[in-house]
């Protein structure tokens, strides 16, 4: 995950600030220590991604530094700088999943939606992304589209599924 | 209670994803339909540990174990079970041999369990503080409240010789006695709920089916060392566990069992939940802390210990989920008990997340000095598929391989060590003749590297030429003095390293070598994968004497790689082959062989 110092077009656009009820549980949160976590899962909550105007409003009203929540969010696999696509994959490359195929599952997504792990599809449809273990080893290899987890899958399973998520 | 009969429906996460909850409705709605709604309750449990074959019910009080059970089997479990009393036969759980067992106990994967950590999971609703209450919950806090001394505690901690579940079994009286000592009147008690370790989830398990064991542990923990404060740090990608927590917290402070002084005594104590954000260092109790605070999560030199200057700089005891869930039972039940589970170091039962190329998968709880062949071929049916067993991998990336000639051995923290790996957190991971060692070497390094924090060169540096002298191994490129160069490197982490998570990179490498040495040397030395998955070092042939020249393999290979006339034996041009295996799968007449 890499942050580019420009702000594009897109973050600059209007939709992309806090909400009053961000603003109201940045407020509350400023005077704990060490909420700066919390903030930006409640932010990636919102928007599915920490946007760079948003986090230019958050050091604001914290009274961090940029460079501060930049280094959080680059730190940590959970945050995100780019916005997701309308549909997330994420594949299960625990030890497990890998054992049982994990890769031919990114192989066969990569294939479906013409995009790489870690991109987002050119409709902005889906993205996909490899994650450590879920915690469902038994049903291995696992995917979890929207949080939803399908286990014991097969690389032809994946067309299915992924057609009946473009249809919701 | 008035009810006769309880359908037990696991709704640990792996169920759910197998539509436990439509299951639950559906059971639901057809006991109400056979008007059995005043007499049967549907309850929803944590998570049995068969995670291989759920959704699992579990009728009560006939103990009747049904397995796979999809929504539309409702309508013949009410039916039949709650209206005929016949169980339905094909619902039960079917040994390889075919036979069909109906009870829990009688199946050979519950056969060799020992349930302490996990009493509760697949029992009571987890949502329920009552049912926990009901099953002697919150009994060991009050002892600790009303009939043990903080020391009283200690002591009993000391006898049953619990150790930490989170790796480094470190005895868990020690750490809680320096917290205790330490002048400083604000203290933390924080639970590592961070379970980083790829193919490892006992601690999500124990989280989701039995939230309040936690709870009352960490409370026990603050009235020994004088907290008042709570901190439970969790894995953001556990959103059940976290929702189930939350309620949990919620009952308990209604209940007055966690709060301002819990069940009327001068000591109050409250919990508040941290979510991590995907960074496995944060397992180090110092990146946990750094992360807590706000920060990037890296770690920090020790001494001094959290156990001294932890959160906030206060002396902080930080145990993990595993470690806490036995605490109330050790309380409740004392020291002594406990101790006589166990080998002679190490004591009590451990809990294993038992999955990979395997039988039965699922969450599996054993005392210490069960066998790893009991476990594999006991409680986890053997290798799937009938294919040879190859390893067994324990303590994920921080650990090593074990093979076939060290399967009788008793898992404890010293025997695990001797062998080159650890007990860890939990992880066992089987491997078959499929798998290569090189390969899943490669898949652990790679863990590593990604989740170095950077902050030290042994780590960060080291660790990614382990990784690349392992890449060209299984490239084929390697030659015989990178063996040497591969162990300095591993030493040098090893001893150089901050935190544990460069100094236990290495142990996959090191036990590869010690183990599997001639599986790496067939790499270096022949070139050769016996196990097929080092694909750069695959070859695809094409044996003249079979090739009848259909030309389909030809026509198949994506990059136009394989040459010759119809009717004629075909060639593959190696320097072009990507060794993709289209054309062996495509050949009808077997002509396409792979080496």
């Amino acid at each position: 995950m890499s942050a580019t110092l420009d702000a594009t077009a897109e973050e600059q656009a209007a939709d992309l600030v806090l909400t009053q009820n961000l603003k109201g549980f940045i407020e509350e949160k400023k005077s704990v220590p060490g909420s700066l976590i919390s903030v930006l899962h409640r932010i990636q909550n919102h928007f599915g991604f920490v946007p760079r105007s948003v986090a230019k409003e958050t050091a604001a009203l914290m009274g961090v530094p940029l460079a501060k929540i930049y280094g959080v969010i680059t730190f940590y696999h959970y945050f995100r700088t780019d916005k997701p696509g309308r549909h997330e994959i994420a594949v299960c490359m625990g030890t497990a999943c890998y054992l049982k195929g994990g890769q031919d599952l990114i192989d066969e997504l990569e294939t479906l939606l013409g995009c790489s792990c870690g991109e987002t599809s050119a409709d902005g449809e889906f993205s996909i992304s490899a994650v450590r273990c879920i915690g469902c080893c038994g049903l291995a290899p696992v995917m979890t589209v929207d949080g939803e987890v399908h286990g014991n899958l097969k690389p032809e399973d994946l067309a299915g599924i992924v057609a009946k998520y473009r249809e919701t | 209670m008035a009810y006769k009969q309880y359908l037990l429906v696991c709704s640990g996460t792996a169920c759910e994803s197998n539509r436990s909850r439509d299951l639950t409705e559906a059971l639901t709605g057809a006991v109400a339909k056979a008007g059995l709604a005043g007499d049967v309750q549907v309850v929803k449990t944590g998570c049995f540990g068969f995670c291989e074959k759920g959704p699992i019910v579990k009728v009560l009080p006939e103990e009747t174990f049904y397995v796979q059970v999809k929504p539309e089997d409702a309508d013949d479990i009410v039916n039949e079970h709650l209206v005929k009393g016949r169980p339905v036969e094909r619902l039960t759980y079917r040994s390889r041999e075919s036979r069909s067992f109906a009870k829990l106990e009688d199946i050979d994967f519950y056969q060799k369990q020992v349930r302490v950590v996990l009493r509760n999971c697949g029992v009571i609703d987890p949502d329920s503080i009552d049912e926990y209450i009901a099953r002697d919950g919150y009994v060991a806090l009050e002892k600790a409240l009303f009939e043990l001394t903080p020391d009283d505690i200690l002591g009993e901690l000391r006898t049953s010789g619990l150790r930490g579940r989170g790796g480094a079994g470190f005895p868990t009286w020690m750490k809680w006695k320096f917290t205790k000592e330490a002048k400083d009147p604000d203290k933390y008690v924080m639970c590592n709920a961070d379970e980083g370790d790829p193919g490892a989830y006992m601690d999500r398990s124990t989280l989701e089916g039995d939230p309040h064991s936690i709870l009352e542990a960490m409370a026990i923990a603050g009235r020994t060392v004088g907290a008042s404060r709570g901190v439970i740090y969790i894995r953001a990608e556990y959103p059940l566990a976290i929702e189930r927590l939350e309620t949990a917290i919620g009952k308990a402070k209604e209940y007055g069992l966690l709060g301002e002084k819990i069940l009327g005594t001068d000591f109050s104590f409250d919990i508040e939940i941290r979510l991590g954000a995907g960074a496995f260092v944060c397992g180090e109790e110092t990146a946990l802390i750094a992360s807590t605070e706000g920060n990037r999560g890296m770690p920090i030199p020790r001494p001094p210990f959290p156990a001294v200057k932890g959160l906030w700089k206060k002396p902080t005891v930080i145990n993990n989920v595993e470690t806490l869930a036995n605490i109330p039972v050790i309380i409740a039940r004392g020291g002594d008990w406990y101790a006589r589970i166990g080998t002679e170091t190490s004591k009590g039962t451990k809990v294993f997340a038992l999955t990979g190329k395997i039988n039965n998968s699922g969450l599996i709880e054993v005392p210490m000095g069960t066998t790893l062949r009991d476990i594999i071929y006991g409680i986890g049916g053997g290798i799937r598929g009938g294919k040879a067993f190859k390893a067994v991998q324990t303590g994920g990336p921080s650990g090593g391989l074990i093979p076939a000639a060290n399967l009788d051995t008793p898992i404890d923290y010293e025997n695990l060590a001797g062998l080159g790996s650890i007990v860890g957190s939990g992880g066992m991971i089987v491997m078959d003749e499929d798998d290569c060692v090189v390969d899943i070497v490669k898949f652990y390094l790679d863990f590593s590297v990604d989740e170095s924090c950077g902050k030290c060169a042994p780590c960060r540096i080291g660790g990614r030429q382990l990784y690349d002298y392992m890449d060209k191994i299984s490239a084929g490129k390697a030659g015989p003095d990178d063996i040497g160069k591969i162990r300095d490197i591993a030493f040098a982490m090893q001893k150089a390293s901050l935190c544990g998570l460069g100094q236990t990179t290495p142990n996959p490498v090191l036990s590869a070598l010690r183990h599997f040495e001639e599986e790496v040397a067939e790499h270096i030395e022949s070139k050769r994968c016996p196990a097929g998955k080092c694909t750069r070092l695959v070859v695809y042939t094409i044996e003249a004497d079979k090739c009848i020249g259909c030309t389909v393999c030809a026509r198949r290979c994506p990059v136009n790689c394989i040459r010759g006339e119809r009717r004629t034996p075909h060639e593959i041009d190696q320097d072009a082959c990507i060794k993709c295996g289209q054309c062996l799968e495509a050949c009808k007449f077997n002509a396409v062989v792979k080496s």
